[in-house]
C-alpha cells in the first residue's frame, strides 16, 4: 500500500532524513521510534506534504500512484491521515462544520454523496464517544481553549470519522495521561483491519503496550538503522536508544 | 443553508460580478458644482424653499473648507468640477406598480438578484430600491404604513413629511460637519427615510440597494432614520456597482436619531466596484455616517462588512447622549489588490452609565492597506461610562498593510476602558492543517477568514450574513498560493 524508497528531505538547508526505505501493507502497523531529532516527525509531515519539507530523493509509492506529486488535499481524498503532533487552533471555526467540510469534500472525491448535517452529526457522535471525547467539543472552536489531552483525542477522533486507508499519528502518546493514552489507544485498536495500515510515531514505548505494533523501526539520523517486531520496542525501552546508536555506529562489534 | 465553500467553489472563477452598465437615458444636469446646479437640482425635486436654503448654506460653507488628508489612503486630486452632481433615470410620472417600471431596470435588478417580486413574496424584506439618485420602487409601504412606520424615499418624504424632515435633517450631522458631509448636503439627490412611531416594533428588515450607474455622477444618497420612543428598526443597506473605468466619488451621510428605549440596528454590506488588480478605477466612498442615542436606555448598532471601493473612508459613529444608551460598532474591512481602507468608530459617551462595543477585523491581502481608526471619548458627565475595544487585523501575504490608530479621550475618573488589538499573519500551519483533512487551499483560506470574523457575522441578519461570507470568498480568491 505504502512503499517508501531512499527518502530523503532537508528542511531549508537542513538535510533530515537521508535514505529512508519502509513498505506498509494493509492491515499492518509500523510503529517508528527514534530520539528527539532523528527525523520521526519529518517523515510524517512529508508523507502529508507539507510545502515546508523539500523532497531531495527517494520516492513514495502510495496505491501505486506516486505521492509525492499529490497535492495534500489529494492525499488526503486518497485517504492518507497524519495525525498532528502539535494540532492547531482554528478561531471561530467550529470544529463539526470543519469536519463536516473536510469528510464531504474527501467523499465527494471519491464520487460519493455528501451526508447532510443531521446524518454527520449523528456519526460524528457516535465516534466521539468511541474515543471518549467530550460531546461539547464537537461544537467549540477547532482545538481552541483545547486541553493537551483533548487536542490529542480530537485527531483521533478526526481520524474515526475520515476512515483513512492510511493513518501516520506523530506522537499522538505525548502530553497525556494513562487514562487518555487508554481511551486514545483504544479508538486506534478499533480501527485496525485488514483495509488499513498504521504508522504510529512515538518515542516512548509505552504507548506501544496499548497499540501493539507488527513491526518496530528504529530511527537514527534521518535513517532506520534497526527494525524488528513488537520486542525491539521492549529492549529499547529497557536499554535506552544509547545502545542502538552505537551498534549502529559500530556494526562490526 | 449553502456553505461559504460552497459559495466560493461557485464563485471562485468569476469575475466582478456585477459590472454591467445599463443603458437608459438619463436627465441630468451639466457637470460641475456651482449654485446655479444646486438650484436646478433643487428644482427638478421641487423641494421647498427652505431646504434649498439649506444647501445653499451647505454650498457656501464647503467652498471654504479643504478636502481632508489625515486618512491613511493616498489618491489623486478629485476634480469637484468635472463631476456630474445630478442624474436620474428619466420617467415620466410618479410610479404605482412594478408594471410602470422600465423594463430595462427590472432587468438590471434581476441581474442584481433582487427581483422586487421575488422579493416582496419570498423574504417578506422590503425593498426602497435606489437607481443612480431617484427611488423607483417602494415596496410593502401599504403594509408598513398600517403601524404608521414611514419607509419612503427622501424626496418623498420631503413632501409628505416635511415636518419631521425638517426636525431631524441635519440634526445629527449638521451641514457644516466635514468637507464631504457638507457637499453632500449641498447636493444630495435622494436616499431613504425612516420613521418609526412610538412602541412600534417594525415587522420585518427595511432594506435598501444602491447602485450606481450613470458615468461620472457622484452619488450622493442621503439617508435618515428616526426611531422614536420604543421601537425598533432593523436597517440593511446592501450595495454593488457596475465595472467603470474612472474613479467615482461617493459621499453619503446616514443620520440615525433613537429616542428613549428606542432600538435601531443598521447593517451594511458595501461590495461596490474595488478597481482592477493594478488599482485602475474603483469607487470613492467617503461616507459620514452617526447615530445619536438621544433618549435613555436607548441603542444604536452598526454592523458592516466592507470588500468593495478602492478608497474607504467611513466611521460609523454614536453619540450616547441618553442615560443608560448603548452603542455598537461591528466590522468586517477587506482590502487587497490596490484597495485602502480607512475605517473605525467614534464613541462619544456623554449620558451616564453609558456603554459601547467595538469589534473591528481588517484583512488585508494583495497590496492592499487597511487602517482601522477609532476614537472613544467619554465626556465630564458620563458618570460609569464603559467601553470594550477588540481590534484585530489578518495579514495574507508580504506586500500588504494594516494599521490601528486608537484614540481614546477620558475626561470622568469613573470611565472603564479596555482596548485589545492583535495582527496575525493567516497561519501557514492552519491551512496545511485544513488541507491534510481534505479541504482545498481556497476553501481552506475562507474557512479561516470567515473563522476570524465569525463575531461580526453572528451581528448580521441571517441572508446578509450569507451574503458577506460570499462576498469575503470572492474577494480573497487567489490570495494566498
Amino acid at each position: 500500500m505504502l512503499e517508501i524508497k531512499e527518502l530523503q528531505a532537508k528542511v531549508e538547508d537542513t538535510q533530515i532524513l537521508k535514505g529512508i526505505s519502509l513498505q506498509v501493507n494493509p492491515g499492518e502497523v509500523h510503529a517508528v521510534m527514534g530520539p528527539n531529532g532523528s527525523g520521526k516527525s519529518t517523515l510524517g509531515k512529508v508523507i502529508a506534504g507539507h510545502e515546508d519539507y523539500l523532497v531531495t530523493g527517494g520516492s513514495v509509492a502510495y496505491k501505486g500512484k506516486d505521492l509525492l506529486d499529490m497535492e495534500p488535499e489529494d492525499r488526503a481524498c486518497e485517504g492518507v491521515f497524519l495525525a498532528f503532533q502539535y494540532p492547531v487552533e482554528i478561531p471561530g471555526v467550529g470544529n463539526n462544520y470543519f469536519l463536516r467540510t473536510a469528510l464531504n469534500s474527501i467523499r465527494k472525491y471519491r464520487g460519493e454523496e455528501e451526508l447532510d448535517a443531521f446524518d454527520f452529526l449523528e456519526l460524528a457522535r457516535e465516534k466521539a464517544d468511541l474515543v471518549e471525547l467530550d460531546r461539547s467539543l464537537l461544537d467549540r472552536p477547532v482545538n481552541e481553549g483545547f486541553s493537551g489531552g483533548e487536542k490529542k483525542r480530537n485527531e483521533v477522533f478526526q481520524m474515526a470519522v475520515l476512515e483513512p486507508t492510511l493513518a501516520v499519528l506523530d506522537e499522538t502518546d505525548s502530553g497525556l495521561d494513562i487514562d487518555a493514552l487508554k481511551a486514545v489507544a483504544d479508538g486506534v485498536n478499533s480501527m485496525r483491519g485488514p483495509d488499513r495500515g498504521f504508522i504510529v510515531i512515538t518515542h516512548y514505548q509505552r504507548l506501544l503496550e496499548y497499540i501493539v505494533p507488527d513491526y518496530v523501526h528504529v530511527l537514527h539520523d534521518g535513517r532506520i538503522i534497526k527494525s524488528g517486531g513488537k520486542e525491539l520496542a521492549l529492549e529499547l525501552e529497557e536499554k535506552g536508544y544509547t545502545w542502538i546508536e552505537e551498534e549502529a555506529a559500530n556494526p562490526a562489534s | 443553508m449553502q456553505s461559504p465553500t460552497d459559495h466560493l467553489n461557485e464563485l471562485a472563477s468569476q469575475d466582478y460580478k456585477y459590472g454591467f452598465v445599463t443603458d437608459i437615458e438619463s436627465d441630468s444636469v451639466p457637470p460641475g458644482l456651482n449654485e446655479d446646479v444646486i438650484k436646478k437640482i433643487s428644482a427638478i425635486k421641487e423641494e421647498p424653499e427652505w431646504l434649498l436654503e439649506w444647501r445653499l448654506k451647505a454650498y457656501e460653507h464647503w467652498l471654504k473648507m479643504t478636502e481632508p488628508r489625515w486618512p491613511k489612503v493616498d489618491y489623486p486630486e478629485v476634480d469637484f468640477q468635472s463631476m456630474v452632481y445630478y442624474s436620474s433615470p428619466k420617467a415620466k410620472k410618479e410610479l404605482q406598480s412594478l408594471d410602470e417600471v422600465d423594463p430595462d431596470l427590472l432587468e438590471t435588478f434581476d441581474k442584481l438578484g433582487i427581483s422586487l417580486d421575488e422579493q416582496k413574496r419570498l423574504s417578506g424584506v422590503a425593498v426602497d430600491a435606489v437607481f443612480d439618485s431617484v427611488s423607483v420602487a417602494t415596496t410593502f409601504k401599504d403594509k408598513l404604513s398600517e403601524l404608521g412606520i414611514i419607509f419612503c424615499s427622501f424626496s418623498e418624504a420631503v413632501r409628505e413629511h416635511p415636518d419631521l424632515v425638517k426636525k431631524y435633517l441635519g440634526s445629527v450631522v449638521p451641514y457644516s460637519d466635514n468637507f464631504y458631509a457638507t457637499l453632500n448636503s449641498a447636493v444630495f439627490s435622494d436616499g431613504s427615510f425612516c420613521y418609526i412611531p412610538k412602541g412600534v416594533r417594525s415587522p420585518m428588515e427595511l432594506s435598501t440597494y444602491f447602485r450606481i450607474n450613470a458615468a461620472n455622477t457622484g452619488q450622493f444618497e442621503r439617508t435618515l432614520i428616526v426611531a422614536d420612543e420604543d421601537s425598533y428598526v432593523s436597517y440593511l443597506e446592501g450595495c454593488t456597482a457596475p465595472m467603470r473605468d474612472e474613479n467615482q466619488l461617493h459621499a453619503a451621510v446616514v443620520e440615525l436619531v433613537a429616542l428613549d428605549n428606542a432600538q435601531i440596528k443598521y447593517s451594511t454590506v458595501q461590495n461596490w466596484y474595488p478597481g482592477d488588480e493594478n488599482g485602475k478605477g474603483g469607487i470613492y466612498n467617503f461616507v459620514t455616517k452617526r447615530g445619536a442615542c438621544r433618549g435613555s436606555d436607548s441603542k444604536i448598532s452598526w454592523t458592516q462588512v466592507e470588500t468593495g471601493s478602492a478608497i474607504t473612508w467611513k466611521y460609523p459613529s454614536c453619540i450616547l447622549q441618553g442615560d443608560n444608551s448603548v452603542g455598537e460598532f461591528y466590522s468586517v474591512a477587506l482590502t487587497k489588490n490596490y484597495q485602502q481602507a480607512d475605517t473605525g468608530t467614534k464613541m462619544v459617551h456623554i449620558g451616564k452609565n453609558t456603554r459601547s462595543t467595538i469589534i473591528s477585523k481588517g484583512i488585508s491581502a494583495g497590496r492592499g492597506q487597511n487602517s482601522y481608526r477609532g476614537l472613544v471619548k467619554i465626556n465630564k458627565g458620563a458618570e460609569g461610562a464603559r467601553n470594550f475595544s477588540q481590534c484585530d487585523s489578518m495579514l495574507m501575504g508580504d506586500r500588504c498593510g494594516a494599521h490601528t490608530f486608537p484614540y481614546i479621550e477620558i475626561n470622568n475618573p469613573t470611565a472603564q476602558v479596555e482596548h485589545e488589538a492583535s495582527t496575525s499573519k493567516i497561519g501557514e500551519d492552519q491551512i496545511f492543517y485544513l488541507r491534510q483533512r481534505g479541504i482545498s487551499t481556497e476553501d481552506a483560506i475562507s474557512m479561516i477568514v470567515n473563522g476570524f470574523c465569525k463575531e461580526v457575522f453572528r451581528e448580521l441578519p441571517m441572508e446578509f450574513a450569507v451574503e458577506a461570507q460570499k462576498l469575503l470568498s470572492i474577494s480573497l480568491e487567489g490570495s494566498v498560493g
